[in-house]
């Protein structure tokens, strides 16, 4: 579905490039692999919703360039990054920043996984409390639960 | 004629279905058997009459009746048959068609096998799915008319996009929407659950097949999709956290804990407010997905038109339905008694577990995807919420859930031996930790996080494969004993071990084909050759062909390895003319052990395209076929429960005391 | 206590629904992408003039110490949108005193000295961006775009795409009225 856009892009750009080209690559494999790992966490401006590594827009196709002669040129991960930002602005981060506007969006999970565990604690809880039965000696524990995994198995999900 | 007929048909499943949102319900509530019964006729009648409309549709486009102004949008002449009869569904009218058709479909099923529901759940049930339809049939009418004509008619169409002129993605939306849709029958039994305010045991059983069905469609219509994207994209991803990727995921997570959490009201009814509320919540989420892709609210690369009147629209029935039957549940809810009783350490607790982190997953999904829109209505801020985000918070929640479901299915209902669980897990643990190790001593190296992943899905595996040799006994007793004991098994036993172990294979699929992806992309002139994991292949040429509606640049790659011909394959360039767009079509030779994956484009650079050079993309994708197969286990473990004798035949009339009579241990 | 916790999920989804609503308001456009340029300085630049044209090349410094705001706009002769947003960028120019700076981008120098020669050419000076690397700078995400830039070389107004039809003409006015672009009593 994404690659409908394209037909978008084809039109305002004169070059259809067809993502990450040859030509475009850096040969110190390692500059190369971080370069690629750049493009992927950066949004192409004209095409929604796709890193600039695997877009076929004109301009994505400069900012990889760009990327690249800031790598050679010594700049660290944040630096590149940074660079762009500054004249893009947050919108082309795929990985949003961690910052108050964020903080929400990052601590969300977080916050989902902590209501989970107390809901469940909760319920755990409270459905022991009622608890009517006591606990059988080990060796009658063996037994019944013997006899319940058998007849358990006809009680899968 | 045949599109008046078609229209015509769609007003008379109106009426129907106008009257089944008032006098079966009506009827239920006064005790009048009469009315009550009506839903049976008009159910059939809605699937019958919104048939003759989609019938009425697809024969335009068969004929490539251009007087209709959706054959003129999205089809041509020279369309292939398949795709003239797909391209019924791949518009925004046809496909809400199709949407109405699987409603109906729902509907007139369970007033057609719901021969085991008391009358008055039933009339109440097929009310509440009457009133989605009046609301679906209402929009298409009123504001997305498929048979609207256009005068004078002109000589061709505009041809439907070619990206959607593709096998996998003219299947993938009704088996989508199949999934979608089919969670509406859910809701109503859901909604009529809590005005009749009861909801026990035999309730969780009548709901349980349609929720299976829904789920084993929806599962296979995003493994589809997301194959589709992997072929046809040409870079081999297959899951991008699109927008509208999310949005089908969202109700495929939930669907997934509503199916648990099932299970447990009906054996020991208890979660029965979790339960329902998961009923309504799957198909909210299902709506909210129609409303996102149609409305334009997100930016995504989905094809609708983008029309604010018709999001405004739905947001109009969503706000009825979800916000209606949420405000139903806040009332009624809280009057439903909380059922069994159980230990930290039983089956209950590990389903409980299951699904919170399903839920919290649903709800890292959806507040990550709907993210900018809050933020930028907050503060005007603009900001992308991709992959990165995506990846961070869902895989780790993930993991913790596969260890559970690991661990589940050996804990007993109310309380389970720990002793015993012990003693049976601890060869599983170690097992799985050895073949991590073994993993990380011969791939020596790799991210971190895909060596946990491996841990995981191991550990799933052998877990799931071990509990399924405890209940058949296996080694334990003869052979043939074990082969008597797995025939005796139910077959939703054999479902559920068939279902974790294709979450586990395709987690493997997932893992290598991430973690260990190899790239190469060259330009090549013919001659050039290139080494990948092991193949040699050589790039003999590109030659222009010519399709049906397409012209294609077709490239010829030569595998060999160690000298020997493996296989040759055309990767293409197609050019659709009348749609003026391009499509990748890639060739991929696929085995078990990975993809090898060609593609083929014009090179950005004049100076090299002038050359006669062509940008070659060739990546090797180890063990990604087992997503696909994986996805295909949990489909076919879901029809084995679906097959189940005992959600068929003998589903349990209203029960007076929970189905836990039935244990004779407690 | 139960029966609050029975309402959360309807609170949620009422929350929801006013995004929506918000969300849908038909003057939103979800794929216009916010500018970090505005109340920025330009950004520092120097473009050779195109070959084969008169027209000086165009650098920071032009934009600065300007007696009135200026307007930069960036084109392309392969742009077909352009070309209409060209007559509508000449007659702000003639009738109304605009001072219009333009930058061509990734255009074939031949091609760009034609299409100047055919529709006129209302640029005081015209930088040639074959890199596209100036683009960049200007966080330009397709073309035409079109700047407004005060005296003290601060971008105060960014229009993404043509400045055709009477709703972009007429806030593209306004922006220049507000800015102070146009000489007084020129403005119609």
């Amino acid at each position: 579905m994404r690659q409908l856009i394209f037909a978008f892009c084809i039109g305002l750009f004169p070059f259809a490039a067809n993502a990450v080209e040859p030509d475009e690559m850096l040969t110190d494999p390692v500059l190369e692999q971080r370069a690629r790992g750049i493009s992927k966490d950066l949004r192409c401006v004209v095409c929604q919703n796709q890193d600039i590594d695997s877009s076929n827009a004109g301009v994505a196709r400069d900012l990889r360039l760009l990327v690249r002669e800031r790598l050679v040129a010594g700049d660290s991960d944040t630096e590149v990054i940074e660079y762009i930002r500054a004249r893009y602005g947050d919108y082309v981060l795929l990985k949003p920043p961690l910052e108050p506007a964020t903080y929400a969006l990052w601590f969300a999970p977080i916050a989902f996984v902590l209501v989970g565990v107390f809901v469940g604690g909760g319920v755990l809880m409270s459905r022991r409390k009622q608890e009517p039965f006591e606990d059988l000696g080990s060796e009658d524990e063996n037994t019944v639960s013997e006899i319940l995994r058998q007849n358990e198995a006809g009680d899968a999900p | 004629m045949v599109p008046e007929i078609g229209h015509f048909a769609l007003a008379l499943a109106l009426a129907l279905a106008l009257v089944q949102s008032v006098l079966p319900i009506a009827g239920a509530s006064r005790g009048n058997t009469v009315w009550m019964k009506s839903a049976q006729a008009t159910a059939l009648g809605q699937v019958l009459f919104v048939s003759i409309a989609f019938a009425a549709l697809m024969q335009a486009f068969i004929v490539s009746d251009f007087t209709v102004r959706n054959v003129v949008e999205n089809s041509h002449s020279l369309k292939p048959m398949l795709y003239k009869v797909a391209g019924t569904w791949g518009s925004h009218e046809g496909s809400l068609l199709l949407w109405i058709l699987i409603l109906a479909v729902f509907g007139a099923g369970v007033a057609w096998f719901g021969s085991n529901i008391p009358a008055e759940t039933k009339a109440r049930t097929l009310s509440v799915q009457a009133w989605i339809s009046v609301g679906f049939l209402t929009f298409l009418l009123l504001t997305s008319n498929p048979f609207d004509r256009v005068f004078p008619p002109p000589l061709d169409g505009n041809d439907l996009n070619p990206l959607l002129q593709d096998m996998g993605l003219a299947m993938h939306p009704p088996l989508l929407y199949f999934g979608y849709v089919g969670f509406s029958i859910v809701f109503s039994f859901a909604v009529a659950a809590l005005l009749e305010g009861r909801v026990d045991p035999a309730w969780a059983r009548w709901v349980r097949p349609w929720t299976l069905a829904a789920w084993v469609s929806l599962t296979a219509g995003i493994a589809l999709g997301s194959w589709w994207a992997y072929y046809e994209l040409g870079w081999g991803g297959w899951w991008f956290w699109d927008p509208v990727e999310n949005v089908s995921f969202m109700p495929w997570l939930l669907g997934t804990a509503l199916l648990h959490s099932a299970i447990v009201t009906e054996k020991r009814d208890a979660f029965k407010s979790w339960t329902i509320l998961l009923a309504i919540l799957t198909f909210s989420l299902s709506l909210l997905g129609t409303f996102i892709v149609r409305s334009g609210l997100l930016t995504s690369v989905h094809a609708f038109a983008v029309d604010p009147e018709r999001g405004l629209y739905i947001l109009g029935l969503l706000a009825v339905s979800i916000g209606g039957s949420l405000a139903l549940y806040a009332w009624r809810a809280p009057e439903m008694e909380p059922g069994g009783l159980f230990r930290p350490i039983s089956r209950e607790a590990g389903l409980l577990v299951n699904n919170l982190i399903l839920a919290a997953a649903t709800g890292t999904v959806l507040f990550g995807t709907l993210y900018p829109l809050i933020l930028e209505a907050v503060t005007g801020d603009k900001i992308s919420v991709g992959p990165p985000f995506f990846n961070a918070a869902f895989i780790p929640m993930m993991l913790a859930l596969v260890v559970f479901m690991g661990l589940g299915p050996f804990l007993s209902w109310k309380r389970a031996d720990i002793a015993g669980l012990l003693d049976r897990i601890r060869f599983v643990a170690v097992l799985a930790v050895i073949a991590a190790s073994a993993a990380w001593y011969l791939l020596n190296g790799g991210p971190i996080m895909a060596y946990l992943a491996i841990l995981g899905a191991a550990w799933l595996l052998f877990a799931t494969l071990r509990e399924w040799a405890l209940r058949i006994r296996l080694f334990e007793v003869s052979l043939a004993e074990s082969a008597r004991r797995a025939r005796n098994l139910p077959r939703a036993s054999h479902g559920m071990t068939l279902a974790h172990a294709g979450v586990a294979v395709l987690m493997m699929g997932m893992i290598g084909s991430t973690g260990w992806k190899s790239e190469e992309i060259v330009f090549a002139a013919p001659g050039t050759e290139v080494t990948i994991a092991g193949f040699d292949i050589t790039f003999e040429g590109a030659a222009k062909v010519q399709g049906p509606n397409y012209i294609a640049d077709r490239g010829t790659l030569v595998v060999r390895r160690d000298g020997e011909l493996v296989t040759t394959l055309f990767p293409e360039r197609r050019y659709y003319p009348v749609a003026e767009s391009q499509t990748t079509e890639s060739a991929i030779r696929s085995t078990l052990a990975g993809d090898l994956y060609t593609s083929i484009a014009t090179p950005a650079s004049d100076q090299v395209n002038n050359a006669g050079a062509w940008t070659l993309r060739i990546l090797y994708e180890p063990l990604v076929n087992l997503i696909w197969i994986g996805s295909i286990l949990l489909v076919i473990g879901g029809c084995l429960s679906l097959s189940d004798r005992r959600l068929r035949v003998g589903a349990p009339r209203r029960a007076k005391q929970p189905a836990s009579d039935a244990v004779p241990a407690e | 206590m139960k029966r609050l916790i029975a309402g959360l999920p309807f609170i949620a989804a009422v929350i929801f629904g006013g995004f929506f609503l918000w969300g849908l308001n038909p003057e939103r456009d979800p794929n216009e992408i916010p500018s970090v340029l505005i109340s920025q300085p330009a950004p520092a630049f120097d473009l050779d003039p195109v070959p084969g044209l008169e027209t000086p090349g165009l650098a920071r410094s032009d934009l600065v110490g300007n007696e009135r705001p200026v307007v930069v706009n960036v084109f392309a002769s392969w742009c077909v949108p352009c070309r209409a947003e060209h007559a509508v960028l000449t007659r702000f120019v003639e009738r109304e005193g605009m001072r219009l700076f333009g930058i061509n981008y990734k255009d074939k120098p031949e091609d760009a000295v034609k299409w100047l020669k055919d529709l006129g050419n209302p640029y005081e000076r015209i930088g040639s961006d074959l890199s596209g690397r100036t683009g960049i700078e200007w966080g330009l995400s397709g073309v035409p775009e079109t700047f407004i830039v005060d005296g003290d070389g601060t971008v105060l107004f960014r229009y993404v795409g043509p400045v055709v039809g009477p709703d972009a003409v007429e806030r593209f006015t306004q922006a220049l009225k507000q800015a102070g672009a146009l000489p007084n009593g020129a403005a119609s």
